[in-house]
């Protein structure tokens, strides 16, 4: 049961449900009664860029689920990318990790993979225009001692849409690979994205997720994670308005011992909006010296407005430090009344504490660049009055 | 300047002030001095415009204008300002930023000219250097872990910089060793003029021996119960307030 085969086989009873326990407050099956028909390719080419324009080595676009924009294998560069229309894909040669789930799945035409062979930085986005329903599937390998930049974004221009993507990501031993994803797609959009990671020992990921919210906008991480050093930081900001929801989701299964999890997110909801926290982190028998941090913190703007929060720690180690922190509340009046006696009139002393509130989260991300892009992103949404 | 007649304010359906009135002249310090819960810190939360403070009846102008129908940044815009007796922190907001912020939004509201990043820099380090702020600490966030006595030095470089005309200052003393009051007290006493007037809020004498002020104001139970010149403030401190808590 999921979002993918809903689409590919027009079945609405596919989806998932509030009866899915982790997707309880993500209701798909309840809210979609008919699956819209396939997307075309948008009319027009969607133009190069996206938010985080001029950062990247190259861009892979798709749009509505098709090719749109994708580098030429053949020049040279820091990063490749194959695509279904390269007649017999070389990257998956017996041994490489997508194989087998190809073999197991059969050749899937939606694939594109993005492998990193030096140093490098890659624009991935999805573009959904239209009322139809779309998925794609990406690959991204990170080679031992390689270190990356994915910059990921979700652009929705069209209405009533249902659009699903697979992100599947391998760091080699060593490897370093900073994800940072601009979710911004339409109000009356469906969008759900899982990407899956898969670390080797050693390697590093560092993730920040920033999202607006969409009719349903669901974007799941699941990481496994082989301890043996391996690092990982799993961020999040959501900033809805309207009736707009976001489904922040992460698995993190710590399978080996000496492995590190921190995870910060947090949210800021107002109107009618709702935000969706569900963070699971399981600390398997042996995986010992397994230090991992979870918080989620939210401000509720709105009478009207909700956040959902289901933190949990599984833990079958011993000798750990796991810890999770969890708080929903509203703006601090006392602070408020502070910045407005110092002359910041009410509208910009409550986006500065909200910027405020939410620049934890943007100051974590590395990438000086996409740093600045998200917190110009998130800035223009706080202040919108 | 400032002209409070026969304010009643109350709390939470209590009432804390009950009819009280004074008037501060431009170029006075004025002492209001009184016991624990005599309405001290909701006489300057009510002239700031805090919610929660609802004003049954009476008035407060200043230069004429009804202060209590105005927001706070409207009041701040006046030149209203409050140096609060707990300072808040503002996680996440270095205090630059914060007192830039403030600075050019009482400029945009009195119809001037903001003040661009290397003018405003210039300021702020010169102000920091007088009141013995190390400059690497305006980059912090505002108050976030600072001591009781370094948010009261930010309390008056933030008075320093925005320049108010009427200055309330709400219990400034407390915390603050001898040295930190002295330097406090210094630049208080350098916002002295003319046009400008204070009112220096606090439970102790101490703090007037510093800043000297021109009248004495003693509050209990809501009104002021009597007036005087300085004297008057070391009488207190000789005799206590017990006098005064029987004439409420």
């Amino acid at each position: 049961m999921s979002v993918a085969s809903a689409i590919r086989a027009d079945d609405p009873s596919a989806l998932p449900s509030r009866r899915d326990e982790d997707w309880r407050w993500t209701d798909l099956r309840g809210l979609i009664r008919v699956v819209p028909p396939p997307s075309a390719r948008p009319e027009r080419p969607v133009p190069e860029g996206g938010p985080f324009k001029g950062l990247g080595d190259i861009e892979l676009t798709i749009a509505n689920g098709h090719l749109n924009w994708w580098p030429d294998p053949d020049i040279p560069g820091p990063v490749r990318v194959h695509t279904h229309d390269a007649p017999e894909a070389p990257f998956l040669t017996a041994g490489h990790p997508m194989a087998s789930r190809a073999a197991r799945n059969g050749r899937d035409p939606r694939i594109s993979i993005i492998s990193f062979d030096k140093d490098g930085t890659a624009l991935l986005r999805f573009v959904s225009d239209g009322g139809g329903s779309h998925d794609a599937r990406v690959g991204v390998m990170v080679p031992a001692g390689v270190r990356a930049k994915l910059l990921e974004s979700y652009e929705g221009r069209g209405d009533g849409y249902l659009a699903n993507y697979l992100i599947e990501v391998f760091l080699g031993e060593g490897a370093e690979l900073e994800r940072v994803v601009v979710a911004d797609e339409a109000a009356e959009g469906v969008s759900v994205s899982t990407a899956e990671i898969h670390l080797k020992h050693g390697a590093s990921f560092a993730q920040t997720v920033v999202a607006s919210g969409a009719r349903r906008q669901r974007i799941e991480t699941r990481v496994a994670h082989p301890g043996g050093g391996a690092k990982l930081r799993l961020d999040g900001v959501y900033l809805l308005e309207g009736k707009r929801h976001a489904d922040l989701t992460t698995v993190v299964e710590h399978k080996g011992a000496d492995g590190v999890t921190a995870q910060l997110t947090k949210g800021v909801v107002r109107d009618q909006s709702r935000g969706v926290f569900q963070g699971r982190i399981v600390v398997a028998q042996g995986a010992d010296r397994t230090d991992a941090r979870m918080e989620h913190h939210a401000l509720i703007l709105g009478d009207r407005a909700e956040v959902d929060a289901k933190p949990e720690l599984e833990i079958y180690a011993d000798d750990v430090a796991c810890s999770h922190g969890n708080t929903i509340g509203a703006l601090d009046q006392d602070a408020l009344f502070y910045a407005r006696q110092r002359g910041i009139p009410e509208p910009g002393a409550r986006a500065l504490l909200t910027e405020a509130f939410i620049g934890e989260v943007v100051d974590r991300i590395w990438f000086e660049g996409a740093r600045e892009v998200v917190r110009q992103w998130a800035g223009d949404r706080l202040r919108r009055t | 300047m400032l002209t409070v007649s026969n304010l009643h304010v109350a709390v939470g359906g209590a009432e804390i002030l009950k009819g009280l009135s004074l008037d501060v002249p431009a170029g006075e310090v004025h002492a209001i001095m009184g016991p624990n819960g005599a309405g001290k810190s909701t006489l300057s939360y009510v002239l700031t415009g805090r919610e929660g403070y609802a004003v049954t009846a009476g008035s407060a102008t200043l230069d004429g204008e009804d202060l209590l129908s105005l927001a706070p940044d409207e009041r701040a815009a006046r030149g209203v300002f409050l140096s609060f007796q707990y300072p808040l922190e503002i996680p996440g907001v270095p205090a630059l930023t914060f007192i830039r912020t403030a600075l050019n939004a009482l400029r945009r509201a009195r119809g001037e000219a903001e003040v661009s990043a290397p003018e405003f820099l210039k300021l702020a380090r010169e102000k920091a250097k007088s009141l013995k702020i190390d400059f690497e600490m305006l980059k912090r966030p505002l108050n976030v872990g600072f001591s009781g006595g370094e948010k009261k030095r930010m309390e008056i470089l933030q008075m320093a910089i925005l320049q108010p005309r009427f200055l309330i200052l709400d219990e400034t003393d407390s915390g603050l060793d001898i040295d930190a009051l002295k330097i406090v007290a210094d630049g208080v006493n350098a916002l002295r003029s003319p046009e400008r007037a204070m009112l220096v809020i606090t439970h102790y004498q101490r703090l007037l021996d510093y800043i000297r002020p021109d009248r004495v104001h003693v509050l209990s139970a809501g009104r002021i119960v009597a007036s005087g010149g300085p004297e008057l403030a070391l009488e207190l401190e000789r005799e206590g307030y017990d006098k005064y808590a029987r004439a409420a």
